[in-house]
């Protein structure tokens, strides 16, 4: 075999290996949606929304105090996370350019992006659990806020890092104090970019369990009290799917598919929104 | 000229207004800074407080703690080895499916994939990113662990069970459940991360190099291996080392899938399990005392250890995607 035809060989396995890991990396998408629909979505019934988690070996039931319960934490968690992100990023841009406290702050925001957040977890339980006694939803939010501030940050200081310094001198030029440059100038041309952010950072703690197994805990009744136990999508996907009883896991099924199909639905939205950035 | 004659009075209006503006300013400089302080302070304060509660068990057992395999709640005796053993060889059988597959996605995202098709494609690998770890867990137990006893683990004890040094670690009954299927479900979790950084890193590469490479008759693989990858290296590894610090600190996939009981065997198809499936499993019904303190102790190793693995992987990104610049 001549040089020549030996490389194109080596070129065809090698190309012909990484079009195999483009399909297996694919096939396992498909693969893990095609199973969630379909056990999850025979699950979807009238019940499923307007009843309760049951009790063991109570046949029936439904998610409705789960995904209530979520739907208040995830609420009260970007309430808590968006300005908090946004203010970080907007220092992080505007002022922090080489200062030491803004590169430490850089370091830590990438490292918290990336932290377990079961440990997250075991934070907040020793803060706020142990401290007031006793689990409750707004430990649960403030956990997950903790693992969304840093994903809005970064987006934040990404996106005004793209605002051409033009604009900033031009309101300058007019006499406008930093904060207003800052807030009705750069951050207001970012506005999609900013929102995108937001969005991801929902996207990234709905399906978050960890957090939440120590600090909201589980309740099996419907509950709006956010100073006590909550009951949430992910923690009672988790008691019901390791259960032996057929109707818990045919409804973790179903709650896994919500979620999962929530969670798409928000990115695919961020993308969306990110898209339209570009035609304003 | 008489036109441009301000009056005193509106002169100190004026001066007012640029007063106040400084003042707005300066508290707005503060206020936001004070935010950013939060993400600090939230990082210190778990380092802090993990640590502080973890003091109790350090105190009792000291050094030994770290390679001790006994983890006895009614006899309160505790080690993180059996723990600490599940969650490295959890995170080493991960990597070593996502590194290869994840290379492949990068490279033929950016190199031999058809430029329609680059952006859908983009998108649903960054798309398996955004599926929540507990419906890999579900899916793993329910639909990945029954296939993988009756059809993967048989053939891998028919193969290579019976090859000297590494054949124990294919020994012992398929469960479907255990530390290799944890790996593997792991891998499809983390390959989009790695995957998605070595793509990033890999369009950093100056055109001009490559466009010299195919100029001299390189193929596609040998522009790949002996440009783009010597070029990127340090992202590379730094987008290894993200998807590493990812899988060490995983918690849902795992505890559904490990199996969940504290021991250590050679073999890969048994169960075990990892500090986070520990933590998981455990700490809601925890004895207040030795017991809560030891985990307490494992979320602390558990946090250093990824701390260390996304320090160096931050730096080397950094590094990596820095180089465009020159």
């Amino acid at each position: 075999m001549s040089l020549y035809t030996r490389r194109t060989w080596v070129n065809r396995f090698g190309i012909g290996l990484s079009m195999i890991a483009m399909a297996f990396g694919m096939a396992a998408l498909m693969w893990i949606l095609w199973t969630l629909f379909s056990k999850g979505f025979s699950a979807f019934t009238w019940d499923f929304f307007t009843k309760d988690t049951p009790a063991p070996g109570t046949p029936g039931g439904g998610l409705r105090n789960a995904i209530v319960g979520s739907g208040l934490i995830l609420l009260a968690t970007t309430f808590v996370s968006t300005p908090i992100g946004i203010l970080a990023g907007i220092y992080l841009a505007e002022f922090g350019d080489r200062s030491r406290f803004a590169s430490a702050t850089r370091f830590v925001t990438d490292i918290m992006l990336s932290a377990p957040s079961i440990v997250i977890g075991l934070f907040v339980y020793a803060l706020v659990v142990v401290t007031f006694g006793g689990f409750s939803g707004w430990a649960g939010s403030l956990s997950l806020a903790l693992i969304a501030i840093p994903v809005v940050v970064r987006t934040t200081e990404n996106m005004l890092r793209l605002v051409p310094s033009s604009l900033r001198e031009a309101a300058f030029a007019l006499g406008a104090p930093h904060w207003q440059v800052s807030l009705k100038v750069t951050l207001r041309a970012v506005k999609a970019g900013v929102v995108t952010g937001v969005l991801l950072a929902i996207a990234r703690v709905t399906g978050e369990t960890a957090p939440l197994l120590f600090t909201a805990l589980s309740n099996q009744f419907f509950s709006t009290d956010m100073s006590k136990p909550m009951g949430n999508l992910p923690v009672v996907i988790f008691q019901f799917g390791m259960s032996p009883y057929d109707n818990w896991v045919q409804l973790a099924w179903g709650g896994s598919l919500l979620i999962a199909l929530m969670v798409l639905a928000i990115n695919v939205g961020a993308r969306i929104i990110f898209r339209q950035k570009d035609n304003l | 000229m008489s036109d441009t004659v301000v009056s005193s009075g509106e002169l100190d209006a004026q001066g007012a207004k640029v007063k106040l503006f400084k003042l707005q300013d300066i508290a707005f400089h503060q206020i936001t800074m004070i935010f950013a302080l939060v993400v600090l302070v939230s990082l210190v304060g778990i380092l802090v407080t993990l640590g502080h509660k973890a003091e109790p068990s350090f105190k009792e057992f000291g050094w030994s703690f770290i390679w001790s395999n006994v983890w006895n709640v009614p006899g309160e005796k505790f080690g993180a080895l059996i723990a600490i053993y599940g969650t490295v060889v959890t995170s080493l059988i991960a990597l070593l499916i996502a590194v290869p597959v994840s290379f492949g996605i990068a490279l033929f995202l950016t190199e031999s994939c058809p430029v329609w098709l680059r952006r859908p494609l983009g998108t649903a690998i960054e798309l398996l990113a955004g599926v929540p770890s507990i419906v890999f867990g579900i899916w793993g137990l329910f639909v990945f662990a029954p296939l993988f006893s009756d059809y993967i683990e048989p053939v891998l004890q028919a193969t290579l069970g019976d090859v000297p040094v590494i054949g124990k670690l294919f020994s012992g009954p398929p469960l479907g459940i255990g530390i290799l299927a944890a790996g593997i479900v792991l891998s499809l979790m983390v390959i989009p991360f790695i995957a998605s950084v070595m793509r990033d890193v890999f369009e950093t590469v100056p055109p001009v190099l490559k466009e010299s490479a195919y100029g001299v008759g390189c193929t596609t693989w040998e522009v790949v291996w002996n440009i783009v990858l010597p070029y990127t290296r340090a992202g590379v590894i730094g987008g290894i080392m993200l998807g590493m610090g990812r899988a060490l600190g995983e918690t849902m996939a795992v505890t559904f899938v490990i199996g969940n009981s504290n021991s250590i065997n050679q073999s890969l198809f048994s169960t075990g399990n990892s500090i986070a499936s520990t933590l998981a499993n455990e700490f809601a019904e925890a004895e207040p005392g030795l017991h809560i303190s030891s985990l307490f102790a494992l979320g602390f190793l558990l946090f250093v250890l990824t701390f260390i693995v996304l320090a160096i992987s931050r730096w080397l990104i950094k590094r990596g995607t820095h180089k465009q610049g020159h």
